[in-house]
């Protein structure tokens, strides 16, 4: 299914929940929407389901407008955060609820309905729980229903909130592996929630990043990560260095480091520069920067540099000569990604 | 204590059996008895269903959505407990009386709401309304709206989400409200009082029943059908113990 959202706008009292948001999706893909809690991902879930409604713009799923269809009638599979499994049913009946509820002329007969049941939970890897209620299964099972549940009515479009985030570390990464297997056994399209960014990297054919009810940069993980559109997803993304700047004649220029300059597009005036830790480079003393400690850090090895009152940490790879404590040293900015401060 | 409580439940009991059984069953025989209970039967028979509905529907509304006014409504469903029956049964009296504000044009239609069945049934919805929603807003609050939306994503209509998931997962408090107000709408005296006008046979419920008996001196009377009363009673606070048990296992399964 390709869906395409356009320019959606939703207030909650003074804050916008989605500010002007835009999101194509295309069929088969797999897409994690990455953002802190607050920046509308949820809104957004709710929204293409049909339980909440947008203030403005527009939502088309195969080129029809999703406007004036009510939830129960989009077809779109919505697994809840908490699961929101039927409580006082078993697991077989939750399952089959979204057949079970249709118009007659529509529903399959009860052989039908069983059958298809127990193969969506044997699918899932829970063939032999179909006669327990929700509260005998343990989280990661109840996380399986869930989606058993939303999977029966055949989906256009998979919609997942967080559906880890109550689960254990363990169990949260083997269900990545294996959701992205359902994914695509299933070919389905999956939009899914979260803030945990490794999660999404890990999952995604690609990542929307969200801040205050807008998509920042949406790109394949190995995109986002290598060119961030700005500070605030290099940041998101993973382990930044941050430095202030000033950005003169295509040249940034650091404070306290009058020897350095790196060429940037950037426009003139106030500026930040980003690295990830791994692309500073060491330079031999005598500099500005002194180092204050050194450990291991798995296959790397963390420096610890202080200038004036800052800390910068580097990472080094182990088989690179190591500085010692207390020396004195330069560092190599030019991989640095240079953005107007805001 | 035990003592003080059992007590006059003995009393009831010995006191209708005073004078034998045959005293008893031709108390229970009188046609006025027989339109006494048969009334209150009538009354809890529209008043409860009425407050079923009503109070869920309030509860609903309290416990699912955040709204402009929602603290007010909240605080509107408890007045009838706040408020002595006394006065719920004046203010019908007050509204619908022959010098009421709308008695003159009732009474030009031939409609009689006071000293009549109508007039009945008004004052005992008042009195027992909060029975339902109150004890519904904890648990609809608690379970919050999560599962009602589930199932219309997965396609149910607003009909079919009542009846298979809301309904099921609020039963036994529901059924618990019910029988609260079950005993309360066959219990009451007070506003029903304000608004029967005490006419034999016709507006006399249970509860009046047996203080006009007792007005009477007739004893036995009085005394046999307000066993009939306790009984009730007894039930009540039996089916109570039962369900609060299932309201309790339902709340714990559910954290």
């Amino acid at each position: 299914m390709n869906v395409d959202l356009r320019d959606l706008r939703k207030q909650f009292g003074p804050t916008a929940a989605l500010d002007g948001l835009n999101l194509a999706i295309a069929r088969g893909e797999f897409i994690a929407l990455l953002g802190p809690s607050g920046s509308g991902k949820t809104t957004l879930l709710r929204v293409l389901a049909g339980l909440d409604f947008v203030e403005s713009g527009t939502i088309e799923i195969d080129g029809r407008s999703m406007h004036d269809v009510p939830a129960r009638k989009r077809r779109i599979g919505l697994v809840f955060q908490h699961y929101a499994l039927f409580r006082h049913m078993t697991v077989a009946r939750n399952v089959a609820f979204g057949l079970e509820v249709r118009p007659r002329h529509e529903r399959p007969p009860r052989a039908v309905i069983r059958a298809r049941v127990q193969e969506l939970l044997q699918l899932m890897g829970i063939g032999d729980l179909g006669q327990r209620y929700p509260d005998q299964i343990s989280g990661g099972q109840r996380q399986r229903v869930a989606l058993a549940r939303a999977l029966a009515i055949e989906p256009s479009l998979l919609l997942l909130d967080e559906p880890f985030g109550a689960l254990d570390a363990k169990v949260r990464k083997a269900l990545r592996l294996w959701l992205r297997d359902v994914h695509d056994r299933m070919g389905l399209t999956s939009l899914f929630v979260t803030h945990d960014q490794a999660e999404a990297m890990e999952m995604a054919d690609r990542v929307a990043v969200l801040r205050a009810g807008r998509i920042e940069q949406v790109d394949t993980p190995d995109r986002l990560y290598a060119e961030p559109a700005n500070a605030f997803v290099h940041e998101f993304l993973g382990e930044s260095v941050r430095l202030d700047c000033t950005v003169e004649a295509g040249m940034a220029r650091f404070h306290g480091m009058p020897d350095i300059c790196v060429p940037t597009g950037s426009r003139a005036g106030p500026a930040i520069a980003l690295l990830r830790p791994h692309e500073i480079g060491l330079l031999p003393g005598p500099g500005p920067m002194r180092v204050e400690s050194v450990h291991a850090s798995g296959p790397m090895r963390r420096v610890r540099l202080v200038l004036e009152a800052r800390i910068i940490e580097v990472l080094l790879p182990e088989d690179l000569a190591l500085p010692t404590v207390g020396e004195s040293c330069g560092i190599d900015l030019t991989r640095a990604r240079i953005y107007p401060a805001d | 204590m035990t003592l003080l409580l059992v007590l006059p439940l003995a009393v009831i009991f010995t006191q209708a059996l005073s004078k034998g059984w045959g005293a008893v069953q031709d108390a229970l025989a009188e046609p006025d008895a027989g339109s006494a209970i048969g009334l209150t039967l009538m009354v809890a028979a529209v008043t409860v269903p009425l407050n079923a509905v009503c109070g869920t529907a309030a509860a609903w509304c309290i416990g699912r959505f955040r709204f402009p006014g929602r603290t007010l409504l909240t605080t509107l469903i408890e007045l009838p407990f706040s408020v002595s029956p006394v006065i719920s049964g004046l203010v019908w009296v007050l509204l619908f009386g022959a010098n009421g504000w709308f008695g003159p044009w009732l009474d030009r239609h031939g409609v009689r709401v006071v000293f009549a069945f109508p007039g009945l049934v008004l004052a005992t919805v008042f009195v027992t309304f909060p029975f339902v929603a109150r004890s519904l807003i904890p648990l609809m609050q608690e379970q919050g709206a999560s599962e009602e939306e589930a199932a219309i994503t997965l396609g149910a209509g607003g009909w079919q989400t009542f009846r298979r998931v809301t309904l099921p997962n609020i039963r036994w408090a529901l059924l618990y409200g019910v029988l609260l107000c079950n005993a309360r709408a066959m219990g009451e005296f007070g506003a029903v009082s304000v608004v029967s006008g005490h006419i034999r046979g016709q507006t006399l419920t249970m509860p009046l029943y047996v203080e006009a008996l007792f007005n009477d001196y007739e004893w036995v009377g009085a005394f046999t059908v307000a066993a009939l009363l306790s009984m009730l009673a007894l039930v009540t606070l039996a089916l109570r113990l039962l369900l609060e048990r299932r309201v309790g296992a339902g709340r714990r399964m559910h954290a």
